[in-house]
């Protein structure tokens, strides 16, 4: 059984096709990482799965299960399925770390204020940052609230969780914090599904990486396989200028 | 570290000299503007009419007591147009068939509303509504008017409170909703809290106008300042009453801008910070 199952899922932006019929399956414990330049699609793929853009043809299951089906008709159900993490981090800036991240788990979980703040204080600990719990988001490094978002999502125990560009946004002094984190949940066995540019990271932490390009993956496999020896020509240009840029 | 400058010491004649310049050209310009003024050959008649001590005197008591209604109006209506105008905005944003009929009496009301002048509004509500002698609701002049005050510039208030609604950032609403959190607890808890703060400023310009507009109450009757004014002014035939009313108003108009200007120059300061 696959903890996420995408079968020829294929999504337009008016007369854009963003998604060309993309299959993924992804394992529990598993963790995919999607690469490909900007516009290939990968973002979308996440956004798909967690409802925030519908799509137009495909199926997407999560343990089996359609998430068209009516058991996730209230999108909370799937909500507290699939988490997802921002390129922008996205933490509500009108609330403290604490309250950014029990939100979610006492409005949507119904677990109480007390429980919930054990629980964040655990996470906050366990994530390094203990210290920062009655901080707001503005008086945060970019690192910091990056972490913060990851822990606000991990919260609500997602079984699957979603990256997207996680550390595109941030200085690169600060990137390493923030892919040990991720590097920590995957020794963990959290299943993963990893938007990202940061290829060494991939290389490290992935069991799988896809190359999308125009809406489809061209070109998947364990990350030594795919990064050393690429089968496609499109793999290969994009992993060359990939290295001339001196990011692999 | 190398210590910050040191601020480079004034002297007192640097310090206070352009103060002492500007301070005496404001006099010189406004003397000779008063000179000018108090010279003329119906300024006596002016002063008499307009400026008669005694008369504001005799007047102020009444015209004092009338201001305060003013201002408990006032008081009474920004905060139940605080939360009605807040209500009415929500149920503009809301998506979902399910919610249609009050987002389209939301965009009614507001079309409604904004497009019909305030004095209309309060002859309406002030002589109408308490025509009708509906037994159990009240129907005093100044009860109906306060509600007129109320329901007009709280269609105004929401389109202030979309706009900021408007302005928080979508990554906002995608962050809530990937969260679990339904289309109402992202309102409440992640859309409104800054949605409130970005349009603040903007909600204070709206009080003060709303503190100068509640004297539209005296066209119904309500024994307002400008009411009392009048009513000195009939008896007496000097306008010095009225001026009594409008320096009673400033007084009360003119710190309530300082501080909007304050809190919208506080509120500018902390975008700024944001994006730095």
């Amino acid at each position: 059984m696959y903890r996420v199952r995408i079968d020829n899922l294929t999504k337009y932006y008016g007369n854009t096709l963003v998604l060309d019929a993309v299959n993924l399956a992804v394992k529990e414990h598993e963790v995919v990482c999607l690469i490909g330049a900007s516009g290939s699609g990968k973002s979308t793929l996440l956004r798909c799965v967690n409802k925030l853009v519908p799509f137009d043809h495909g199926t997407i299951e999560l343990d089996g299960v359609s998430i068209e089906d009516e058991k996730f008709k209230n999108s909370n159900e799937l909500h507290k399925r699939v988490g997802i993490v921002f390129q922008a981090f996205n933490l509500f800036p009108h609330m403290n770390v604490l309250d950014n991240i029990t939100l979610a788990p006492r409005k949507v979980h119904g677990v109480s204020r007390r429980e919930s703040e054990k629980h964040a204080h655990e996470l906050l600990q366990l994530f390094g940052m203990p210290e920062f719990a009655t901080s707001y988001p503005e008086q945060l490094s970019g690192g910091q609230q990056q972490r913060v978002a990851i822990i606000r999502t991990m919260a609500t125990n997602p079984h699957v969780l979603m990256l997207d560009e996680i550390t595109a946004a941030l200085d690169p002094e600060l990137i390493g914090g923030v892919l040990k984190i991720i590097k920590d949940l995957a020794e963990q066995g959290m299943t993963m599904i990893i938007v990202t540019h940061e290829m060494g990271f991939a290389r490290e932490v992935a069991d799988r990486v896809c190359f999308l390009e125009g809406g489809r993956i061209l070109e998947e496999g364990p990350p030594q396989k795919l990064f050393s020896t690429p089968t496609h020509p499109r793999t290969q240009q994009f992993l060359q200028r990939i290295i001339e840029a001196g990011r692999l | 570290m190398p210590a910050p400058p040191a601020r480079r010491a004034l002297s007192a004649r640097e310090r206070y000299l352009p103060f002492v310049f500007s301070a005496l050209s404001v006099v010189v310009v406004f003397g000779l503007i008063a000179r000018l003024v108090t010279r003329a050959e119906q300024w006596p008649r002016i002063k008499l009419q307009f400026f008669n001590i005694d008369a504001i005197i005799a007047a102020f008591p009444n015209v004092f007591r009338g201001f305060l209604t003013n201002m408990t109006v006032w008081a009474i209506a920004l905060v139940a147009i605080a939360i009605w105008a807040l209500v009415l905005a929500i149920f503009r944003s809301l998506t979902g068939p399910l919610f249609a009929p009050l987002k389209v009496f939301s965009i009614l009301y507001i079309d409604l509303l904004r497009g019909i002048p305030s004095l209309l509004l309060v002859l309406l509500f002030g002589f109408g509504v308490p025509a009708l002698q509906i037994p159990g609701l009240p129907r005093t002049g100044l009860f109906w008017g306060g509600v007129a005050m109320i329901l007009g510039y709280s269609a105004y208030a929401a389109e202030v409170y979309r706009s900021g609604m408007e302005a928080v950032h979508d990554g906002q609403r995608a962050a809530a909703k990937a969260l679990g959190l339904s289309q109402w607890q992202t309102l409440i808890y992640a859309i409104v809290p800054q949605a409130v703060r970005n349009v603040l400023p903007a909600l204070l310009n709206l009080a003060v106008a709303l503190q100068k507009d509640v004297a539209l109450l005296s066209v119904i009757g309500v024994r307002d300042a400008v009411r009392e004014a009048q009513i000195f002014t009939a008896r007496t035939f000097n306008y010095s009453s009225l001026i009594a009313a409008a320096v009673l108003f400033l007084a009360a108009t003119i710190p309530m801008a300082r501080f909007t200007d304050y809190v919208a120059r506080k509120d500018q300061e902390r975008r700024l910070q944001r994006t730095l």
